[in-house]
């Protein structure tokens, strides 16, 4: 069996006396997508702070390709596209600028940018089609594009790995296409990426597995599998049954609830 | 009297040379400090810490170290206070901010008034622009070209942490260091000004000129420009001001900056309130000239 990309063991996570996550545990392989799922505090943001490092956790441990998370971030290897509203939009910044940040970790200790650095970073803005918009200012984007941008500054980085805080939140639908095919085609050259979102819509075509999350990890499996109704339930309490499901959810649901009446 | 002898008269004075020399540093060095401070949103701290450096540059010189030294310390002393009491109490970060700084600026006034100097300590606290001596002006000199330097070394990783410190972290680098490195050059720099305009008037020095070019452009690496020239030019032409209008040398460099951020504030053509309404009327009348 290969090294997973990312391994979870018995994760547990406490701020002060809240329990943030309890003893989850996750293993992801190489080149997948996969959604995370779960309410507002259900340890969607401290899953990714400890896969990132940024939390010690109080048992349990990480490893990224089977190294810690320290190394693989020494490495370049882990690239994060925050939540929008974590990002000050006004800051004054182009879009050049922010996609350059991907190379410093590459960079000697100015991180005055050489050529290669320059070369990569206009591939990547190539590759998200962002060209044409290379020298507006972040705050001059539109929602999708924004998500571009920061997606940019990660395939600059030359990451292997990618964590995406809700990246379709204030996005359009034609935008969130986009950015699914952009995230298949890295995943297909080698790219792991891990989603946090609420857009269970949008997960059917984006992820090859999806993973429910109160704490710990309910379910691991297929996003067809894991968006049934009964299992969002779980994670979700049941009024997520009325609401937010693709449209072929729904109609599970509603036989489902047909076959109740019957019984 | 042509300008050629309003900008010269005051230059045949020794003390008039070595204020505007060290005006001009300290106003530059502060200056591109600010830029950060007033991205990240640490304009309080930048106030707390200047001031919070008051009983430390006191005790530097009863014991006759190097003011600079003695200010580090006290910063430091500030900033886990600060730490402490936001993470321990129910008091909110601005509150323990509040009660952290003036308590130690108190101290501060305190040990002067019980220390018998032969230089006036109360100069520290209003400035004393006029009476920079040279090692005065040496000390300035040194501390200012290395936070200078330090600060434009590391300009990329300090506009990284302002930006996205998660990204920093994700990448390898510790945003808490890059946050000491910059709290520790926010220390040094007030050292720096304390000589100018004094604890109480610092701040304005370490806020103004970065909130005057955040208005004026969209791009950090101008604003990094912009920033250190308009604080320069204020700070001189304060100082010629006040030579002239015979008025507090210190308190003048600073109003110069107020005033002229209310400027930029009203006409930007970017930001401004009046100068983005006068760009959208010239459009108007430019699209009303073609049609």
């Amino acid at each position: 069996m290969s090294t997973p990309a990312i391994l979870v063991e018995n994760v547990t996570v406490h701020y002060g006396e809240v329990l943030a996550l309890d003893a989850a545990s996750l293993s992801l392989d190489t080149a997948r997508i996969c959604g995370l799922i779960g309410m507002n505090g259900s340890g969607k943001s401290t899953l990714f702070k400890v896969i990132m490092g940024m939390i010690k956790p109080d048992a349990g441990r990480v490893l990224i390709h089977g190294q810690s998370p320290a190394k693989a971030r020494k490495e370049g290897g882990i690239g994060y596209v925050p939540q929008s509203e974590d990002v000050d939009w006004q800051f004054p910044l182009s879009v050049r600028d922010v996609v350059m940040m991907g190379r410093y970790g590459h960079q000697g200790f100015t991180r005055r940018p050489s050529k290669a650095d320059r070369a990569a970073v206009d591939l990547a803005l190539d590759r998200v089609e962002l060209s044409e918009f290379a020298n507006r200012q972040i705050g001059q984007l539109s929602g999708g594009q924004k998500k571009r941008a920061f997606v940019a500054r990660g395939i600059a980085q030359g990451a292997t790995m990618m964590l995406l805080d809700e990246p379709f939140a204030g996005v359009d639908k034609r935008s969130e296409a986009t950015i699914t095919r952009l995230l298949r085609e890295l995943a297909s050259d080698g790219c792991t990426i891990l989603i946090s979102t609420h857009d269970l819509h949008a997960l059917p075509q984006l992820c090859d597995e999806a993973v429910l999350l109160m704490r710990k990890v309910l379910m691991h499996g297929p996003p067809e599998v894991v968006l049934q109704p009964e299992h969002l339930a779980m994670a979700f309490g049941l009024d997520v049954l009325n609401r937010d499901l693709p449209e072929q959810e729904t109609a599970n649901q509603r036989r489902l609830s047909k076959q109740q009446d019957w019984s | 009297m042509d300008l050629f002898d309003i900008v010269l008269e005051p230059l045949s004075y020794d003390f008039m040379v070595r204020a505007i020399i060290t005006t001009a540093l300290a106003a530059v060095v502060c200056a591109v400090l600010s830029c950060w401070l007033v991205l990240i949103g640490w304009s309080l701290m930048g106030d707390a810490v200047s001031h919070a450096v008051l009983p430390g540059v006191v005790l530097a010189y009863i014991v006759g170290a190097p003011f600079a030294l003695g200010a580090l310390v006290f910063a430091l002393i500030a900033v886990t206070l600060i730490g402490v009491v936001r993470n321990t109490s129910r008091v909110k970060e601005d509150a323990a901010i509040g009660i952290v700084f003036t308590s130690l600026f108190a101290l501060g006034l305190v040990l002067i008034s019980v220390t018998p100097s032969q230089t006036d300590l109360n100069h520290i606290i209003f400035g004393n622009l006029l009476g920079v001596s040279i090692p005065d002006l040496i000390q300035v000199l040194v501390l200012g070209v290395v936070a200078f330097a330090i600060l434009i070394l590391k300009r990329r990783d300090l506009t990284l942490y302002a930006f996205d410190p998660v990204h920093a972290h994700a990448i390898g680098l510790s945003p808490k260091r890059l946050g000491a490195l910059l709290l520790g050059l926010l220390a040094l720099t007030s050292v720096v000004a304390l000589q100018t305009v004094g604890v109480v008037l610092v701040v304005a020095m370490l806020i103004i000129p970065g909130a005057t070019a955040y208005l004026l452009t969209d791009r950090f690496s101008r604003m990094l420009v912009i920033a250190p020239v308009v604080s320069a030019v204020c700070s001189i032409a304060g100082i010629y001001l006040s030579y002239y209008l015979d008025t507090a040398s210190g308190a003048m460099v600073v109003l110069t900056q107020g005033v002229v951020f209310a400027a930029v504030y009203l006409f930007s053509p970017r930001q401004g309130l009046i100068g983005t309404r006068l760009a959208k009327a010239r459009r108007r009348k430019a699209v009303a000239l073609a049609v």
